[in-house]
């Protein structure tokens, strides 16, 4: 893990009569056609925390967050996004809620500004042209005001989709991706400020795909093939999963990493570079499995701790092999 | 690499290209339905609804006397076919009224003691008044007009007094005169009917095309998801699209007008304001219909060809572009539920005849229907959500 890792405690958690949540679903349930989106999401966040939406690809994230905001509408369960129904009251939630979506959904031939003026008279923000002058300044893009906002950078038009969600001061945001095809240093400057956002009391609910974004979350869920899998603080999660794991590095990674998959007690096999990470749930079975490779000309084997994408690589494929 | 493999390749990539372009076809449903349907509108349209000598035009009778002569006409005149006696006006002022309000396209007016004068011999008049703003509607009919009602009405006169009937009688002198009088486009000029149709044409085109785009634009580039998630209602999405398209049309109403009155003469006889309220009301009613297209295609080709297909059955059978009236009842009954329609009997009634609201009311109230079904369609088919 790394040490910039910001293990902030959330600031419902210190005060637990003030321990409110920002959104409370039980049992939500979504299916298109036959095929089962999300089934049967429990999931708690509470108010000022950061909290990280992990899962594959077509995992259901996008679904449930956007039947979080009202976009979507469960086919069951219930529950509450900053106090309001979510099945009722879906209008009043979403004058709070900043939804900021996986592909970029301003107006791309608009300017900057006008975008954020629109924003700004949709929410009702008083004074939008003042409002919209501030955020292009607050985000940093004083001299673009003017420029199509379709003409931006991948990393300029991803801070102008935030600029706009938090525009009209939300209570929640939604952000489903918000990092995708973003290079690391404007990664960092965005989740620099995620964090500040939070400390000032707003909830991020953020989906994504990368490990070191899920550990700059105070937690974290799991969703996979439509089931939440994991929930919990990183180091609840990685502990929840009760795995062991071992690394070995091998002059042929590939190689070796065929001839672990096959044998039993092994459930997860990844190559990393020069080595071999190799994990299970049997520790003892595990041990046995490996017992005669130990010996091996040209291997060192390491025992260390399982990682969270190695966690989440296992939760995978255990869903997977449950899926079909 | 020989000559055979090299034609054998082409023929493979052309063969894959097709395919794949066959497949995308059978596909892309409405493509498909419009290949089909067009052709087929097309041949019923053109086959069986438009008739550009039409025959079963609407006509009032004003007859001042009743009795066996005017019967007898009234009977000859129907039997031309070319008339269709919808309404018995008691007075002239009604008469004008059902004409000016685009209801009857001819008044037959029989003068009081016109069975006496004729058996006198006097030879009186009567007059046919044709509404010549359509001057391909009224003109076979008014050319029909004379040989056939004399010819008819002299038949039967000797056939009911049981006189003798023969080649012979053709050739006596009319026991009436028929005075044609062909009301506010005597010299038929063509443009005079045209212009104030393109006013109408055009606006539908425009209007249609702006807005069935407006909602699909918003879902193929993604900007829906935005839109829907902020806390904005579905008919306050719609008002705000449609709002400035009403300056766009009002804009080219004026240009069309304009052009109309300067070029081509047009007279406006009607009133400015009634025609500028109309006209806005018509522009509102095909930017709710545009917007109804929006909220039903998947996206901005299929809106188009859906304006498309919707725009054909406006040209043809609204009047614009062949008489209203010559067309049987099914395609008058399709014909009434557009807007276009409408409002051509609007500005043809207005600019040409001076129509007022009262001659237009029914057209208004139509027209306001066509709107709110058009937007109550619309606002229920916006998708709040995403499901």
């Amino acid at each position: 893990m790394k040490e910039d890792t910001p293990h902030i405690a959330p600031p419902g958690a210190a005060d637990p009569a003030k321990a409110d949540y920002a959104i409370e679903v039980e049992g939500l349930s979504k299916s298109f056609g036959n095929r089962v989106v999300v089934r049967d999401l429990t999931m708690r966040v509470r108010r000022g925390q950061i909290y990280g939406f992990l899962g594959p690809n077509g995992s259901g994230k996008t679904t449930t967050i956007r039947m979080l905001c009202g976009l979507l509408t469960p086919d069951s369960g219930r529950g509450t996004c900053l106090g309001m129904d979510i099945l009722t009251q879906s209008r009043a939630i979403r004058r709070h809620v900043g939804y900021m979506t996986q592909r970029f959904s301003l107006y791309a031939d608009l300017s900057v500004r006008e975008n954020l003026e629109f924003v700004a008279r949709v929410y009702g923000v008083p004074d939008p042209v003042g409002a919209a002058r501030a955020a292009v300044t607050r985000l940093g893009l004083d001299g673009r005001g003017r420029q199509l906002a379709g003409s931006l950078s991948g990393g300029w038009k991803q801070r102008l989709a935030l600029g706009a969600c938090i525009l009209p001061q939300p209570q929640l945001l939604l952000l489903d991706e918000p990092t995708a095809g973003v290079d690391p240093k404007a990664r960092r400057e965005f989740w620099a400020q995620i964090h500040e956002l939070a400390a000032d009391g707003l909830t991020v609910l953020v989906s994504t795909h990368y490990m070191d974004e899920a550990e700059r979350c105070h937690e974290i869920a799991y969703i996979a093939y439509g089931d939440l899998l994991a929930q919990g603080t990183v180091d609840e999660v990685v502990a929840s999963a009760g795995l062991v794991t071992w690394s070995v590095s091998s002059p042929d990674p590939a190689a070796l990493a065929r001839e672990l998959a096959d044998l039993p007690g092994i459930d997860m096999v990844a190559p990393f570079g020069n080595s071999v990470h190799v994990g299970g749930h049997d520790e003892k079975a595990l041990e046995a499995a490996i017992a005669p490779l130990r010996e091996r000309e040209g291997l060192t084997w390491r025992r260390d701790q399982p990682t969270l994408e190695d966690v989440f690589i296992d939760l995978m494929s255990r869903s997977r092999d449950n899926f079909q | 690499m020989s000559g055979a493999s090299a034609v054998g390749g082409f023929f493979r990539r052309v063969g894959a290209m097709m395919r794949k372009e066959f497949l995308q076809l059978a596909r892309d449903r409405i493509s498909f339905a419009t290949m089909i349907s067009i052709p087929l509108l097309q041949l019923v349209l053109f086959g069986y609804a438009i008739n550009t000598t039409p025959r079963h035009l609407p006509t009032a009778v004003l007859a001042y006397e009743n009795t066996s002569l005017t019967r007898s006409i009234l009977a000859a005149i129907e039997n031309t076919k070319y008339f269709a006696v919808v309404a018995h006006p008691t007075s002239a002022a009604e008469a004008d009224h059902l004409m000016r309000a685009g209801d009857v396209s001819f008044i037959v007016e029989i003068p009081a003691g016109f069975e006496r004068s004729v058996r006198r011999g006097e030879s009186p008049s009567m007059l046919v008044a044709a509404d010549a703003t359509d001057p391909v509607a009224s003109g076979s009919a008014v050319a029909a007009l004379r040989g056939l009602i004399e010819t008819a009405v002299r038949r039967e006169r000797f056939a009911e007094e049981g006189g003798p009937s023969g080649s012979g009688f053709e050739t006596a002198p009319p026991a009436f005169q028929i005075i044609t009088h062909a009301r506010y486009n005597p010299a038929a000029v063509t443009q005079l009917n045209i212009v104030p149709g393109l006013l109408g044409t055009i606006l539908t085109m425009t209007m249609l095309i702006f807005t069935a785009l407006s909602v699909t634009r918003e879902i193929e580039r993604g900007t829906m998801e935005t839109l829907l998630a902020m806390p904005i209602r579905p008919v306050e999405v719609m008002l705000g699209k449609i709002a400035p398209y009403v300056l766009v049309g009002a804009g080219q109403a004026s240009m069309i007008v304009l052009a109309g009155l300067f070029l081509f003469d047009v007279p406006m006889i009607g009133s400015l304001s009634l025609l500028t309220a109309l006209t806005v009301l018509f522009i509102v009613a095909n930017l709710s219909i545009g917007y109804t297209f929006s909220t039903l295609a998947q996206n901005q080709l299929q809106a188009v060809q859906m304006t498309f297909m919707y725009f054909l059955p406006n040209i043809l059978l609204s009047g614009f572009m062949f008489p209203f009236a010559g067309m049987p009842e099914w395609a008058q009954w399709i014909g009434e539920t557009l807007p276009l329609t409408h409002y051509l009997r609007m500005v043809r009634g207005i600019l040409l005849k001076g129509a007022d609201v009262s001659d237009l009311l029914n057209n208004i109230l139509a027209l306001s229907a066509i709107m709110l079904v058009a937007m109550v369609i619309a606002v229920r088919r916006f998708r709040q959500t995403l499901d």
